[in-house]
């Protein structure tokens, strides 16, 4: 009796110290998983806004994900919505498309066709306007806007600028 | 200590030291096999051959292959293929055996579904298949990734976006699982790692599972006829070979498994000589271009059946569905309520059950390759629904059976 609880005890004292170290190599391999530094340090890019013509999609890349730009004409500007005009980023007098060009279903790249004014993704067959809110299912929202910030006639993406901030308390962006 | 005595012979050397002779009964002579079993039977083996093949094959290619961004494609499609000795004839029996490992592992869970032999004992049998076949999948996948083609990228891209979990959004999740913000060298090292390492030591110790779990209540028969080992083997012992139901796993059932082998053999290297396009897809001979989709993505054919579940529902419920289909057949022992273990043909409504299963997977693997428009999108959402009322139907048509 006094020898099995004292083995008890031991046993017990053992599970309390191989629990810590269990627990302790989970958070290290946890860590180990993480992007590095390196990585999240390389993830800003400024775009000069002054370069882009009118219905033209230019695909830039920022955190290795393409980046759709594509400034609006006055006759888009004059027809879309008020959802989305929201969706606008506005550098001077011009309006601008800015966002993650990757499918907010499972992450392809949608083509634009500049007759159509939209976007189709081939994967799933899903559509977005030249705003890029979905125009048909899949995607569940429309095409996400990454973190921007103006500076002049450039656009800093990866930082937070005040309309990026507004965008996203408004529900425009995730 | 153990009494050792002076050697007679060099097999009594290792006798005394590792009782190799009873080694011998337990895993081979002395292992009984019903009589009753036909080819379908020779399945195990065929993976274990297969199983064999990709590791030999996988270790003449990791001394060339370089798990790096910018290395990696031109190490498999021109250091492998073109400068190696015989490089390409280890990258095709690598291909091909990933595919047709798929096809035998079907075969085998469908005869399993057929004969019942996962009822009654044997649970355990069925549960190690099943993780068998999903450890397999994740190494199939994290296989895919490594020639860093166009494929093997936006594969990866999808296939990580899927642990967002559709409106929970966990990003962090998926950026934790790629160790970067797409799909990069953080990404191709870790699947590296996870398909030469830690993937085959799990495959590795689930076979032995599986192989345990067949000890206790020993192989099913085609006539789900419940079988007294004991006294059976007592009389092949006793010298009543021809009145035994069982007879030796080695070397008798192994000659005939062998044979079978052989035949597959003769087809599987067909396939590595002859026919190995299939499992090379032309759109992965691209380098790996992150601005760039391919027209259209679709994963390799074993897979194509779980896909087309996912793709004709809204994100979150292809999602949930996928999640169903994922795991439903680890529950089939549990959900198949019926007392008997005979072939489904003698199981009324199950019989029905069994062939419509079949079907639509063969449906859903069809619709799963085309592309998503159309007639083959309507058919591709109501075979996914056909897939998921087939296992709610389930346990009602198996409880309504009557004993035999």
């Amino acid at each position: 009796m006094k020898n099995s609880s004292r083995r008890g005890f031991m046993g017990k004292a053992f599970g309390a110290v191989a629990g810590v170290g269990a627990v302790g190599a989970l958070y290290a391999m946890k860590k180990t998983w993480d992007p590095l530094p390196s990585v999240k340090a390389a993830g800003f890019t400024t775009l000069d806004m002054s370069a882009y013509n009118e219905n033209e999609l230019v695909v830039e890349k920022w955190r290795g994900k393409p980046i759709f730009v594509l400034k609006k004409t006055a006759e888009m500007v004059a027809k879309q919505t008020k959802e989305q005009t929201a969706r606008d980023i506005k550098i001077g007098d011009n309006h601008f498309m800015v966002s993650i060009g990757l499918c907010t279903h499972l992450g392809c790249i949608p083509a634009y066709n500049p007759d159509e004014e939209g976007f189709l993704c081939a994967c799933h067959g899903g559509q977005f306007d030249f705003s890029g809110d979905v125009k048909k299912s899949p995607p569940p929202r429309g095409l996400d806007i990454p973190p921007f910030k103006i500076v002049g006639q450039k656009l800093v993406l990866g930082e937070v600028g005040p309309e990026y901030t507004a965008m996203k308390e408004n529900g425009i962006t995730l | 200590m153990a009494h050792f005595t002076k050697a007679t012979s060099v097999k009594d050397w290792f006798n005394q030291r590792l009782a190799i002779e009873k080694v011998e009964k337990v895993m081979g002579s002395e292992y009984w096999i019903p009589k009753n079993i036909n080819f379908l039977w020779a399945m195990g083996m065929i993976l274990a051959i297969t199983f064999a093949l990709l590791l030999v094959s996988g270790i003449f290619l990791l001394m060339y292959y370089q798990p790096n961004v910018n290395l990696a494609f031109d190490s498999v499609n021109y250091t492998i293929m073109k400068e190696v000795d015989f490089g390409w004839l280890w990258r095709h029996i690598h291909g091909v055996a990933a595919s047709v490992v798929f096809l035998i592992i079907y075969i085998h869970m469908f005869t399993g579904i057929y004969y019942g032999s996962y009822k009654k004992g044997r649970e355990m049998i069925w549960i190690s298949g099943m993780l068998l076949f999903v450890t397999f999948s994740a190494e199939a996948f994290s296989g895919y990734m490594l020639p860093w083609g166009q494929m093997s990228y936006w594969a990866g891209m999808v296939i990580t976006n899927l642990f967002s979990g559709g409106s929970l959004h966990a990003d962090g999740l998926v950026e934790w699982i790629r160790g970067d913000y797409v799909p990069a060298q953080a990404f191709l090292n870790r699947f590296f790692m996870l398909h030469v390492l830690l993937i085959p030591l799990a495959i590795l110790g689930l076979i032995g599972l599986h192989f345990a779990s067949l000890r206790i209540p020993h192989v099913n028969n085609q006539d789900g006829e419940e079988i007294d080992f004991e006294a059976e083997s007592k009389k092949y012992l006793a010298g009543d070979k021809a009145g035994s139901k069982v007879i030796r796993f080695a070397n008798d059932f192994m000659s005939k498994d062998m044979m079978v082998v052989g035949v597959y053999l003769v087809f599987f290297f067909y396939l590595v000589f002859f026919n190995y396009d299939f499992a090379m897809d032309p759109v992965n001979f691209d380098p790996a271009d992150g601005l760039k989709t391919p027209a259209h993505i679709y994963p390799e054919w074993y897979f194509l059946w779980s896909y087309e579940i996912l793709r004709p529902f809204s994100v979150n419920i292809g999602l949930i569905a996928f999640a169903f289909a994922q795991v439903i057949f680890f529950a089939l022992p549990f959900l198949d309520k019926s007392p008997n273990t005979i072939p489904a043909s003698r199981r009324g409504l199950f019989k029905y059950w069994f062939w419509a299963m079949l079907i639509d997977m063969i449906v859903l693997t069809a619709m799963g390759k085309v592309p998503p428009s159309g007639v083959f999108s309507t058919i591709g959402f109501w075979a996914a629904l056909t897939f998921i009322a087939l296992w709610i139907a389930l346990p009602f048509i198996t409880k309504r059976e009557k004993a035999v």
